[in-house]
């Protein structure tokens, strides 16, 4: 019997927690749940603290579902979704990426990037390998990895690198152990990308070490300057890596939950064993909305990146004025500034950002190895609520130095 | 026409969607200099690319009763001018905002705002149709504006996202 506070018990009473699963026990809640907790229930406050475009998915997008709808298109697909949703697939990936997948059995969309990446740990773990993530990074693999048995092995990246990833960071993680890399470029929070030379000697270790590799690239159309280079694009890559991706991003469609995963047969089908016992499919009408996206989508899509160019540049030069050391982001929306100079942790200085001066920020100290005396901005917000923002982050800058010299 | 380069497009379409950008905000988000965007725009202003720089205002939202008509024209064209010189005469008219030339079943598209009905009737019957070269007009009286300029003035696409998210 567990505890019930309602009826008094005269069995010994045993915890709810007993009954639960060590490893979900063991994983900690979101740090950047913890921040949304402290937000949340203010109306004033300006948000650089959202993962997700300031654009409504595009009218087309959202009408072609409302018309399917009408038409009654809201059965199950097949496993591994809509057949020509997953030529629409290929075809999009062959044309801007130089890949070449077989929609037949080398594409499965899923519920959603996160679900992807879930079935490729899942398919891939025995219980305790050890999964190498680059870190800083989006929040979620290492407890997923957890949760699928595995051993999350952190890889710090630093600004001076401009968090990118090196060979020799990465060789000095690996141990007989080692089975999964994780990357994530563009980079969730660092807006870090990866060019061709930068990938060729990490190629090169994944080679050498039999990884398999799961790249992450939700954020590949979110690329200023310079075109994404798909990790599995490199020679002899292809067959070992999992490429996740979706159209949340891309597309402003978070709360669609598309996404999809490209990898060699065999993984896909492992995959697709775990999705179809899972979640059958991803939803109809998701689906229909991501192909009418990526069939007519790319002109508004062209016009999105457009604008995250612009506020970058913005909250780039503004992050600088306001005394922020801030390296130049060449990919996703957030910009990643240094607050170590301001002697305060990232977590304090995002607690006295958002109370004193109502604007949320994420501390970086939530996005693991290399995060700390770092805070993430998302510019994916309007013109005049970024100035705003920057000008009181410059006054809490000016603030904070301040009160060091009258202690000095 | 000039060819209207890549800066000057870009700077077209950030004015477009507020007129009181600064040159230096626009040089911001645009990545170039401040001197290159202050050239660009008095270029333009002077070329009458940028005619004017004007407020969208929804008048429903003031207490000030104004109506607006749209009224469709066939005319005959004047030899030798063709529709330029009737064009001129009705848009000079200062109840007259706006005057195109259609292609379709009728030849200008003429937009009246008066204080009420009865004052767009007048001008239509006094001033437009007795014009020699009007044969006919018909008058639509607008109820509600939903969307100007690209510009929606109900706009009910709020920004509901979560303060924080991964």
């Amino acid at each position: 019997m567990f505890t019930n506070k309602n009826q008094p018990s005269g069995e010994q009473s045993k915890s709810m927690s007993s009954y639960l699963s060590p490893l979900v026990q063991q994983i900690q809640p979101s740090g950047i749940r913890r921040f949304f907790d402290l937000a949340a229930g203010s109306k004033d406050i300006i948000s650089l603290g959202v993962g997700e475009p300031d654009f409504k998915t595009p009218w087309h997008v959202r009408e072609a579902c409302v018309y399917s709808l009408e038409r009654g298109f809201t059965g199950y697909t097949s496993n591994a979704g809509m057949p020509e949703l997953r030529e629409g697939i290929a075809n999009y990936l062959h044309a801007r990426f130089n890949l070449d997948y077989d929609p037949a059995n080398q594409i499965i969309t899923t519920v959603g990037g996160s679900e992807a990446i879930d079935l490729a740990l899942r398919a891939l773990i025995s219980p305790g390998d050890e999964i190498l993530i680059p870190e800083p990074c989006y929040i979620s693999y290492s407890p997923i990895t957890a949760i699928g048995g595995g051993v999350p092995v952190g890889i710090e990246t630093f600004g001076k690198d401009r968090f990118k990833l090196t060979a020799e960071g990465l060789e000095a993680k690996i141990t007989p152990r080692s089975k999964i890399l994780i990357l994530c470029y563009p980079s969730n929070p660092t807006g870090a990308i990866m060019s061709r030379e930068d990938w060729e000697p990490i190629a090169k270790v994944v080679e050498k070490h039999d990884l398999i590799v799961i790249s992450d690239e939700i954020y590949a159309e979110l690329t200023y300057g310079s075109n994404h280079v798909s990790f599995a694009s490199l020679p002899g890559m292809m067959d070992r890596t999992i490429l996740v991706s979706g159209f949340s991003k891309a597309f402003a469609m978070t709360g669609w939950r598309m996404g999809y995963a490209c990898g060699h047969p065999e993984l896909i089908s492992a995959m697709l064993k775990i999705h179809q016992y899972t979640v059958m499919c991803a939803p109809s009408m998701g689906q229909v909305a991501a192909l009418e996206a990526l069939t007519n989508g790319m002109e508004e899509k062209d016009r999105m990146v457009d604008s995250y160019n612009q506020r970058r540049r913005l909250i780039v030069k503004g992050l600088r004025e306001a005394g922020l050391e801030c390296h130049e982001p060449q990919g996703a929306f957030y910009a990643f500034p240094s607050i170590a100079g301001t002697g305060l942790t990232s977590d304090e200085f995002a607690k006295r950002l958002l109370r004193e001066f109502r604007v949320a920020a994420v501390p970086g100290s939530v996005f693991g190895l290399g995060g700390e005396g770092y805070l993430r901005c998302s510019y994916a917000t309007s013109v005049s609520q970024l100035n705003e923002a920057l000008e009181r982050i410059g006054a809490l800058v000016a603030l904070l130095k301040k009160e060091r010299e009258n202690k000095a | 026409m000039e060819q209207v380069n890549e800066l000057k497009r870009k700077v077209l379409e950030l004015l477009k969607e507020d007129a009181r950008r600064t040159p230096e905000l626009l040089a911001t988000l645009l990545g170039a200099e401040e001197e290159e965007v202050k050239t660009a725009i008095e270029q333009m202003e002077k070329e009458h690319v940028i005619v004017k720089y004007a407020t969208v205002v929804n008048w429903d939202k003031v207490d000030d009763e104004r109506v607006t008509a749209l009224i469709e024209v066939q005319i005959t064209p004047e030899r030798g001018r063709g529709f330029e010189g009737i064009a001129e005469r009705i848009y000079l008219y200062p109840q007259v905002k706006s005057v195109y030339l259609m292609s379709g079943a009728y030849d200008l598209l003429v937009e009246v705002e008066g204080r009420n009905l009865r004052e767009v009737a007048n001008f239509v019957s006094e001033k437009l149709s007795p014009i020699d070269s009007v044969l006919s007009t018909k008058t639509n009286f607008t109820l509600k504006k939903y969307k100007q300029d690209g510009i929606i003035f109900e706009d009910h696409e709020e920004d509901n996202r979560l303060m924080i998210s991964p």
